[in-house]
């Protein structure tokens, strides 16, 4: 394949195929790092509190939490919608990347989609602790019941859970189907017994056969195809969730849209801040590079771009529709009591990807690293103001409320959030965080070592 | 078992020159072990196109009848409800479940049939002529006819070295 001089190397250094397999099976090699360990006790403290809010929530109900009659959805359904935003990437990555034939995506999409499965697993949390009784909460399945009674299927609740399952399921599948073949290099590469016998379990036998990677290529290409609209609809789904409703501020065509192009923009957020520390931490700077940084920059500043637009043309619709109601939530938004939170979704979301714009700041990891804080916390303020502004202030003046989370639903949160940076740091001990054999693949094309031997 | 031979290359470029050097000469290659897909082999090697996505358009298929059906025979005969006055086959509110259905379906049918054909599956204990296979070596393996002679054997031997081939291996 031809590939432009004057591109810039995906894999750094002067490396060959035993060498790329070293580097990146080195983090799972030996005892974990006084880091790891600090790391991950911390991120268990932060399940532990999870577990002691969710013990509450369960044991005396949700009375626990600080939601009331004008509030029903609050911390719970931001979280909710902030990790299934997050949960976008990997899949985006690994499934439109691929049939986009971006191929510096080889050296980010393992960890992305890793990423992904567990933000899927913390959003998920969300909505089965939102029912209260979570023993009941296969209720929302279909299946044969005395009752013979089945579930709403006009509902975009029920559509969600259809949208969620099916997403979490796919996304296991794309990533262990590609996962086998590494499994099979850290098997063959594995020192004791025990790990071998683990890892040869795992593989499934694989052996790099000519047949088994000819069907495995199809098998990936296909599912990419099948995983791309899958991606779109997810969000596009849990938007409807809020636009098929009669609120004001929900009651938007634009939703689909500015949703997915939302949890795109957190969802590169979440794996610029994970990859900036893993890429240092793991010794791993000569595949995911700087070059890596800036390819998901752009994609944050169009993604952003878009988000930015969505708010101004909100905003215009509301005042250019002549509904009063429409027009009163969005001055409450943007000027009422939780104006704060809308000026922080405002900066942190339309403002700073904008400085990417900058080649000096996008390719400057301290800085794309603190970018891309704030587009965390952004994101999960654009949950809030949607869900919590919208609803706090309706037709009647007198069930105007205000909202504030109680320490248990500020536990829910930190424990997802635990349990997240819990279940990652096992990751990385676990498997390859980087595609081996796919970065073996583009290494002669976009190695260093090529590009010097052929222009020089 | 059958007899055969391993021999292995180091690049892919090389393996792919050799092999079609070798087959000029009638040696019959009957796989390739390598670390990561080589462009090109299914060729050399005469494999025929993966009609795996077969399996996923039929599956996809089956699943988008099983979800849009469903959804019709639960609203119109098991127990039919009425929601806020719409139609009992209220056929645009049965699309989002049916979507999911389809890719659900598609996926899994493809990944199931691809483990079966290919025979992979957990605890499967493949044989491993070579332990940099999943590393850095590319692994042919040439299968020999049951009664072939010394003679014959050699020149399949020689025929690899030429093609630059290395660690030649003659397993009975």
């Amino acid at each position: 394949m031809y590939v432009s001089p004057i591109r810039e190397p995906l894999i750094r250094g002067n490396k060959d195929y035993s060498q790329v397999t070293k580097d990146i099976l080195a983090p799972m090699a030996g005892t974990p790092s006084k880091y790891w360990y600090m790391g991950i006790a911390l991120a268990l403290s932060a399940a532990l509190f999870g577990a002691w809010a969710t013990y509450v929530t369960l044991f005396t109900g949700i009375g626990s939490w600080g939601l009331n009659k004008t509030i029903g959805w609050g911390w719970d359904i931001t979280n909710f919608v902030w990790w299934v935003g997050i949960g976008h990437a990997g899949t985006f990555i690994s499934a439109i990347l691929l049939l986009f034939r971006q191929r510096w995506r080889t050296s980010i999409n393992r960890s992305a989609e890793a990423m992904t499965l567990i933000a899927i697993a913390c959003a998920g949390f969300f909505p089965l602790i939102h029912m209260g009784r979570l023993a009941l909460a296969f209720f929302i399945f279909p299946y044969p019941n005395t009752r013979a009674l089945w579930v709403n299927f006009n509902s975009p609740l029920l559509w969600d859970v259809f949208a969620i399952s099916t997403y979490f399921a796919v996304s296991l599948i794309f990533w262990y189907v590609g996962l086998i073949p590494d499994i099979g290099t850290v098997r063959d590469k594995a020192t004791t017994k025990i790990k071998k016998a683990i890892y040869g379990f795992l593989s499934f036998g694989w052996t790099g056969s000519a047949k088994h990677w000819s069907r495995h290529e199809t098998v990936s290409l296909i599912l990419a195809g099948l995983a791309a609209p899958l991606v779109l609809s997810v969000h596009t789904i849990v938007s409807f969730d809020f636009a098929t409703s009669v609120i004001p501020g929900w009651h938007t065509t634009i939703f689909p849209p500015y949703f997915v192009s939302g949890a795109v923009f957190s969802g590169f957020a979440m794996v610029l801040t994970l990859l900036i520390v893993t890429r240092k931490a793991l010794n791993l700077e000569q595949y995911i590079t700087v070059n890596h940084i800036e390819s998901m920059n752009k994609i944050i500043i169009l993604t952003g771009s878009i988000v930015g637009i969505a708010y101004l043309t909100e905003f215009f619709i509301a005042w250019y529709s002549g509904n009063e109601y429409e027009m009163f939530t969005f001055v409450n938004r943007a000027f009422g009591p939780y104006a704060w939170a809308y000026w922080i979704m405002m900066t942190c979301n339309v403002i700073t990807p904008q400085l990417f714009w900058f080649k000096k700041i996008r390719r400057n990891i301290v800085l794309t690293f603190i970018i891309s804080i704030f587009v965390n916390i952004g994101m999960w303020f654009e949950r809030f103001v949607i869900v919590v502004s919208s609803l706090h202030r309706d037709y009647l003046p007198s069930s105007w409320s205000m909202y504030t989370p109680s320490v248990v639903e500020v536990g829910l949160f930190v424990g997802t959030l635990g349990l997240f940076f819990t279940l990652f740091l096992l990751f990385i001990r676990v498997f390859p965080v980087i595609a081996i054999a796919e970065v073996k693949s583009v290494l002669k094309t976009s190695g260093e070592n090529k590009n010097h031997s052929e222009h020089e | 078992m059958n007899k055969y031979i391993t021999a292995y290359y180091l690049d892919e470029e090389k393996l792919l020159k050799g092999l079609k050097q070798v087959k000029t000469k009638g040696v019959r290659v009957a796989d390739v072990l390598s670390p990561f897909p080589v462009h090109g082999i299914d060729k050399v090697l005469g494999l025929r196109r993966s009609r795996l996505t077969r399996v996923a358009f039929a599956g996809g298929a089956i699943g988008a009848i099983v979800g849009f059906g469903f959804q019709t025979w639960v609203f119109t005969s098991a127990y039919p409800i009425n929601f806020g006055g719409k139609p009992f086959f209220a056929a645009p509110s049965f699309i989002p479940v049916t979507f999911e259905t389809t890719v659900l379906f598609a996926a899994f049918s493809m990944v199931i049939a691809f483990f079966v054909v290919s025979k992979l599956g957990p605890g499967n204990k493949p044989v491993i002529h070579d332990e940099r296979v999943t590393d850095d070596r590319f692994l042919v393996i040439v299968d020999i006819p049951e009664n072939s002679s010394k003679e014959e054997i050699n020149e399949i031997e020689k025929a690899l070295h030429d093609a630059g081939a290395e660690g030649i291996n003659y397993k009975a």
